[in-house]
């Protein structure tokens, strides 16, 4: 109880409060235009889905490329079950569907694959995604190839806030945690954190797990945002742009792929009006900065009070050297 | 990392004096256009963008609307459900569009709907065939309008057609199970055809990334004598099933609908040669004779050196519709809606068109036959 009203959190609460409150303040001055509401939502979104994969790609080092098929259960579980309920309720109990089947789905995935390295798992992860967008693609209840539309939009600032929020934070915990820093020393060194007695598969399943529910929940939300869920919304090009999120963030960043996705969705859409060199420019940018930041924005470090309040890191969180992306 | 920042200062700044400069906005009539323009599917929206940049060209070269200029808010949206509610939100409230054109397909303008309801800005789809895209839940979405039949149509008219036109009795069907379209249309054709007394011989189905149907057709070739083969698919398989079927020698009238168009349908089908006897349903033929038509060919052919699909065609009427609606209603997008609603026998280059209770056109369909990869001959045929 302590640790939960130290100083920093109280800081960090308020900061978060004020925030909140500054932007819904925005939004009911139109200071914040419907429009740029809808920015604000894809960021929100994808700060989950960011975050998510961070937890395996850049706290684990472990290359997971069938994030959007995580992402997609979240949001045809809650597209299905607001077929019937399209209100809160609905939303909620399909959240929980979704993170059920999640839950089932990268244990079955998790544990036979995890035992891969390297290439074979991203090339296992990334066909994990496809049969999940096959599966979907094929079922009667998800509607095939035309998806489900007329989903009930229940998205607001304050029902993002609560989700970006908790899935950040969470997220923050577990790599603080004795988990966290086991799933931190898989990504060093897997053969060293074998030899000092960490069962690394089952930490590789938990971390794969836990961005999993993440990324459903983020699908859930995405479902409820923008009326229409299709197969192609969740292939492997949404995997690629969480990708992006991560790596141009800092892997091993939370943070990083917070600030990473609002610089993304703004420079989205700055480009929104010019469709010809959109994707050309949006490249362009992320070469510029992986050129120059090829360890990321923060590369494996956290924007935190840690620093700004003077207070030393814990064990275990010695900020290292980067020298090699 | 001052470097990046100082880039990125840069950036934005060049950005932001792009954004700055264009034309003032009071004096022109503003109409949003929300299209897959990169992407998947840009091959649909990019016809789309030139008709409406040609019919706003001439348009404003005969002095506009009412006196005013016309000018379009061009977005693209990627074929992606996300981007196509942005831009719809973006062209309703800030851009402040009299009425939205797109998208081309149908996933983005179901996702559009709920936007344009919203705020009040109707959306005018050319191309979006999906049955619920005009409609919210089981009623109709006041605020979404499309210029093309929808597929049920389509079925039934290549079903008449073949019953009626080619005195068709047997029929076997051939069709994707991957996609909705080709199964729908598969099971209207089937029992409209029953319908009018022919008898389905047997119906074929394989996925969207084959490539060889000698299994199925080989079974085909079994199942008997028969007068005419449907097949219910996009030129990508439906070109090489003609190669195929034409090498194997089913030689009988190979009919489908307007997913056949497409300038690749010859070389897929291993040949113009191979394409003889077939007949496709499209919005639109290059064959008419009306002088509308022959104008709007010739215009097209001017401004993009092609000629243009039956998308091009469609998404030009739209344009028109939607100037006719803006001439007689103002700038006032409720308004503007109620008198693109109230369209009577429009007549354009796609037919003679008028809405229905669920903002579907009423209007004829077009059956084209090519012989020898050529669009000989044009009928056309009422639902």
């Amino acid at each position: 109880m302590k640790n939960l009203f130290s100083k920093k959190n109280l800081i960090w609460l308020g900061v978060l409060l004020v925030f909140f409150f500054a932007v819904q303040v925005m939004i009911d001055t139109r200071i914040i235009t419907p429009y740029y509401r809808q920015v604000l939502y894809w960021v929100g979104i994808f700060v989950i889905l960011g975050v998510s994969l961070n937890i395996i790609i850049g706290i684990t080092g472990q290359l997971s490329l069938g994030h959007a098929g995580f992402m997609s259960i979240g949001a045809y579980s809650a597209a299905i079950v607001m077929r019937d309920m399209p209100d809160m309720t609905g939303l909620l109990l399909g959240m929980l569907v979704g993170i059920a089947i999640s839950i089932l789905i990268s244990l079955i995935v998790a544990i036979p694959t995890l035992r891969l390295k390297g290439d074979y798992l991203a090339i296992a992860t990334l066909g994990v995604g496809e049969i999940i967008r096959i599966v979907i693609l094929n079922l009667e209840i998800t509607n095939g190839a035309s998806g489900i539309s007329n989903i009930k939009n229940l998205i607001s600032w304050p029902l993002l806030f609560v989700f970006v929020v908790a899935a950040v934070v969470l997220s923050a915990n577990f790599k603080n945690s004795a988990i966290g820093r086991a799933c931190i020393s898989i990504k060093e060194d897997e053969i060293a954190s074998e030899a000092m007695g960490i069962h690394t598969t089952k930490y590789k399943v938990i971390a794969f797990i836990f961005g999993a529910v993440l990324a459903s929940l983020a699908g859930s939300l995405y479902a409820t945002t923008y009326y229409v869920v299709k197969p192609e919304t969740f292939g492997i090009a949404t995997s690629i742009n969480i990708l992006i999120i991560v790596v141009f963030g800092g892997m091993g960043s939370l943070t990083g792929s917070v600030i990473a996705t609002g610089f993304i969705g703004v420079v989205n859409m700055l480009l929104q009006s010019y469709a010809e060199v959109r994707l050309i420019a949006y490249a362009l940018i992320l070469i510029i900065v992986m050129i120059f930041r090829p360890q990321g924005l923060l590369g494996s470090k956290e924007f935190g009070l840690d620093r700004i309040l003077g207070y030393k890191p814990p064990l275990g969180k010695k900020p290292r050297k980067e020298k090699s992306a | 990392m001052k470097r990046l920042v100082t880039l990125l200062a840069v950036l934005m700044m060049v950005l932001g004096a792009l954004t700055g400069c264009g034309p003032k906005a009071a004096e022109t009539i503003k109409i949003g256009v929300n299209l897959e323009l990169t992407g998947e599917v840009s091959v649909y929206g990019v016809p789309e963008r030139l008709a409406f940049q040609l019919a706003v060209k001439e348009i404003n070269a005969k002095g506009g609307i009412n006196g005013k200029q016309v000018e379009l808010v061009i977005y693209d949206n990627a074929y992606d459900t996300a981007k196509a509610v942005e831009n719809a939100t973006k062209l309703a409230t800030v851009d402040k569009v009299v009425a939205m054109l797109g998208s081309a397909t149908s996933a983005p303008t179901l996702a559009i709907g709920p936007v344009a309801k919203q705020y009040e800005v109707l959306a005018f789809t050319p191309s979006g065939s999906n049955e619920k895209v005009t409609m919210d839940g089981t009623a109709v979405n006041p605020w979404v309008f499309r210029a093309c039949f929808i597929d049920p149509f389509q079925g039934v008219v290549l079903a008449n057609f073949a019953s009626n036109d080619l005195q068709a009795k047997k029929a076997v069907v051939m069709g994707s199970s991957s996609s909705d379209y080709a199964k729908d249309l598969a099971k209207i054709f089937g029992d409209k055809f029953a319908a009018n007394g022919g008898q389905v011989l047997g119906v074929e189905y394989y996925t969207d990334t084959d490539t060889d149907f000698s299994a199925q057709l080989t079974k085909i070739k079994g199942l008997g004598e028969f007068d005419v083969l449907f097949v219910a698919d996009y030129a990508a398989r439906a070109g090489l099933i003609i190669g195929q079927a034409r090498a194997m020698g089913i030689d009988v009238a190979i009919i489908g609908p307007d997913g056949f168009e497409s300038p690749d349908l010859n070389s897929l089908a291993g040949g113009a040669a191979n394409v003889n006897n077939v007949y496709f349903s499209t919005h639109f033929s290059t064959l008419s004779t009306d002088a509308k038509v022959q104008n709007f060919i010739t215009a097209y052919k001017a401004e993009t050196g092609e000629n243009p699909s039956a998308l091009s065609a469609l998404a030009y009427d739209a344009a028109y519709m939607l100037f006719a609606a803006i001439e007689s209603a103002g700038t006032d997008p409720v308004k503007v809606r109620d008198a693109l609603k109230a369209t009577k026998n429009f007549a354009g280059v796609t037919g003679t068109i008028s809405f229905d209770n669920f903002n579907n056109p009423v209007k004829s369909a077009v059956i084209v036959k090519l012989e020898n990869g050529v669009q000989v001959q044009a009928t056309i045929v009422n639902p």
